[in-house]
């Protein structure tokens, strides 16, 4: 059994939906039915994992720390997204988008980003595909991940640089859909993770599912069976959903770990915003409140609806770590396996550290899915290095 | 409770008689004087009047009224003060409030349907609420008298022009351009496009918003539509601080020039 589709009103349970401006709508249901046509076409398939693998380096290893396990006495796996191309999971999902956007004869790929990671991705496959690029970045975050904006840069997208709102990837959302909404004839939106109109949250998973079924294969290889535990971070979700589509039908525990400044599951309640129903972090009167995180990638106040079915239904668990547990873990893997982990990917191992005397004897299996190479000019500030 | 007057029969009065129409978008709550604006600009001469009630995230909105958002909320606006201080007030005028689903949402499609009659306001226009989500807030609006004023696009194709036309009430919204709100050097060919599509499909009043900016635009828009929506051009002067009297100057010169060429 894999993960659910979404209905026919693009729905995981109540979550998802349809909620854009009227100009985007016809441009949502052309995408839809592009991706299903794509989906069913072997040679996009084939053309998609080629790509994967010659470009992308595909398929990322699974690393046993054997150092860390011996501390947190359990038997830690790390599933390797940070050894792909760009440096994160973000490639899978974009390669498969810019090719369709190339099969649906766009000539601009437009995009959010949070961290940069995203974005650089975008760039990416922007560059090798030869689509012209843009990529909305809040202001906040170009300063605090100036190195991603010298690599956008670098490929040849044009950053814009947010300064609505809380400066950071809400605000880079929004602008991201108003530039959408007046070159949808000739612009793709490149949209970096679970969230946001259907098709959108279904068709990103999709493009993510690979690291599940590398994953789900792998640690059978080395385990003999599955984990007991799967985690992740979950900002808008993408690289959770991800790893999640492997083990859904088993006993493993699913954990998305999200920042406690962006909690949407874990202090949220049920909004609309950004094109989908889910849980979101927002005042008494629906203002959607501005996160607060050390990881620009997390600093989300939403979350993807398919997540929000998942905690619904109970199948997934969400917990949150403060942004001073993000950055003990964050050295902790440096220090012991020789590993520098971005700072989102730092959440999942920031509760693996916290939770060591309930996951005494277990497998957990973590999606690392970012390296930190990006964070550590921020990190030498928050160290006084 | 104020008593609220239709939107779709006025309009439709004012236009069997010659007129084209005006209608004004306002921010709620932005600065003390708001409501005296909200007066001068019925007594300039606007057929109707939105009422922006400031969201966090205004996808459909371009930097100006971004900016009145930011400013009103800043202030402490709240759904609920904006249409507190509507209530009671008594206007001449039709009143609609635009404003983004999530505040629907998170006050109750009920609730939210029977403060607004309450406030004596009429209609209700939520650019991110396509047809495919209307159902559950439709039917709270229903029950209100609460007339769902939806927004047609210039990429919308002819079958949903039609179902937009048919579950529209009050008025149709014609998109005029691909972008969001704010003023336009030049009124985009696709306003007049998206317009005489419209007038196609239906004979309810089909008014033309975003991208109205000046009197002239105004009046090419309304060649071909019964006539338009101005907003931006409006704000931008309320956010430069000007008085209820000059904002309701501008309107004025959108009236004279609409009634000129009528």
């Amino acid at each position: 059994m894999n993960l659910e589709n979404p209905n026919e009103n693009g729905r995981f349970g109540p979550f998802g939906g349809l909620y854009v401006p009227e100009t985007l709508v016809p441009a949502c249901k052309e995408l839809e039915l592009a991706f299903k046509e794509a989906w069913a076409d072997d040679a996009f398939r084939k053309e998609l994992d080629s790509l994967l693998i010659d470009y992308a380096g595909r398929p990322s290893p699974i690393t046993e720390c054997f150092n860390l396990s011996e501390e947190l006495n359990c038997r830690l796996l790390l599933k390797r997204e940070d050894l792909n191309h760009t440096g994160s999971h973000k490639i899978n999902n974009v390669l498969g988008q810019a090719l369709l956007a190339k099969r649906m004869g766009k000539k601009r790929l437009v995009a959010e980003t949070g961290a940069g990671q995203h974005g650089v991705a975008t760039a990416t496959a922007a560059a090798l595909l030869n689509l012209e690029c843009c990529v909305y970045m809040g202001e906040v975050d170009v300063k605090r991940q100036e190195l991603n904006v010298f690599r956008m840069k670098l490929l040849g997208a044009e950053v814009k640089s947010v300064e609505s709102g809380s400066k950071t990837l809400k605000d880079a959302v929004n602008d991201a859909m108003r530039d959408w909404v007046a070159t949808v004839e000739d612009s793709y939106y490149c949209l970096g993770s679970v969230m946001g109109p259907h098709p959108y949250p279904w068709m990103v998973r999709t493009f993510h599912e690979v690291i599940g079924s590398e994953a789900r294969r792998q640690s059978e290889q080395i385990l003999g069976t599955t984990p007991d535990v799967v985690c992740a971070c979950v900002g808008g979700g993408s690289n959770a959903i991800g790893i999640f589509s492997g083990f859904v039908d088993t006993e493993a525990e699913l954990i998305g770990v999200e920042p406690a400044g962006g909690a949407a599951i874990g202090r949220g309640v049920p909004g609309v915003v950004h094109g989908m129903e889910s849980f979101l972090m927002q005042d008494e009167f629906g203002q959607v409140l501005e996160a607060e995180s050390i990881s620009a990638g997390l600093d989300y106040p939403g979350v993807g609806p398919e997540h929000s079915y998942l905690s619904s239904t109970g199948r997934a668990r969400y917990e949150s770590v403060t942004d001073d547990e993000v950055i003990e873990a964050f050295q902790l893997l440096s220090r012991t396996e020789g590993i520098i982990p971005a700072l989102e990917p730092a959440h999942a191992l920031a509760w693996v550290s916290r939770e060591r005397n309930a996951l005494v004897g277990k497998t957990v299996l973590l999606n690392l899915s970012g390296r930190g190479d990006k964070d550590v000019g921020q990190m030498m500030d928050v160290l006084n290095v | 409770m104020s008593e609220s007057i239709q939107i779709e029969t006025t309009l439709r009065n004012r236009i069997d008689s010659g007129h084209k129409i005006l209608v004004a978008y306002i921010t709620g709550g932005l600065g003390n004087d708001w409501i005296q604006t909200l007066h001068s600009v019925i007594n300039a001469g606007a057929d109707v009047v939105e009422i922006g009630i400031p969201f966090s995230d205004p996808v459909m909105d371009g930097p100006v009224i971004q900016k009145a958002n930011d400013a009103s909320l800043r202030s402490g606006s709240t759904p609920v003060s904006i249409l507190n201080d509507v209530r009671g007030e008594s206007v001449s005028a039709p009143l609609a409030v635009m404003t983004y689903y999530n505040l629907v949402y998170r006050m109750g499609h009920e609730r939210f349907a029977s403060d607004l009659a309450s406030a004596g306001i009429s209609g209700c226009i939520l650019p991110d609420l396509p047809l495919e989500e209307l159902n559950v807030w439709s039917e709270a609006a229903d029950q209100s008298n609460i007339e769902t004023i939806l927004l047609a696009a210039p990429t919308t194709p002819d079958d949903r022009l039609a179902e937009i036309c048919t579950s529209s009430a009050g008025f149709v919204y014609a998109v005029g351009l691909l972008g969001v709100t704010g003023v336009r050097s030049e009124l985009a060919d696709s306003a007049i496009q998206i317009a005489s599509r419209l007038k196609k499909h239906t004979s309810k009043p089909v008014l033309v918003g975003v991208g109205i900016g000046t009197p002239e635009q105004a009046v090419e828009a309304s060649k071909v539509s019964d006539g338009v929506i101005v907003g931006s051009a409006l704000v931008n002067e309320m956010l430069k601080g000007a008085s209820p009297e000059e904002v309701g100057e501008m309107v004025a010169s959108f009236r004279v020039a609409l009634d000129k060429n009528s």
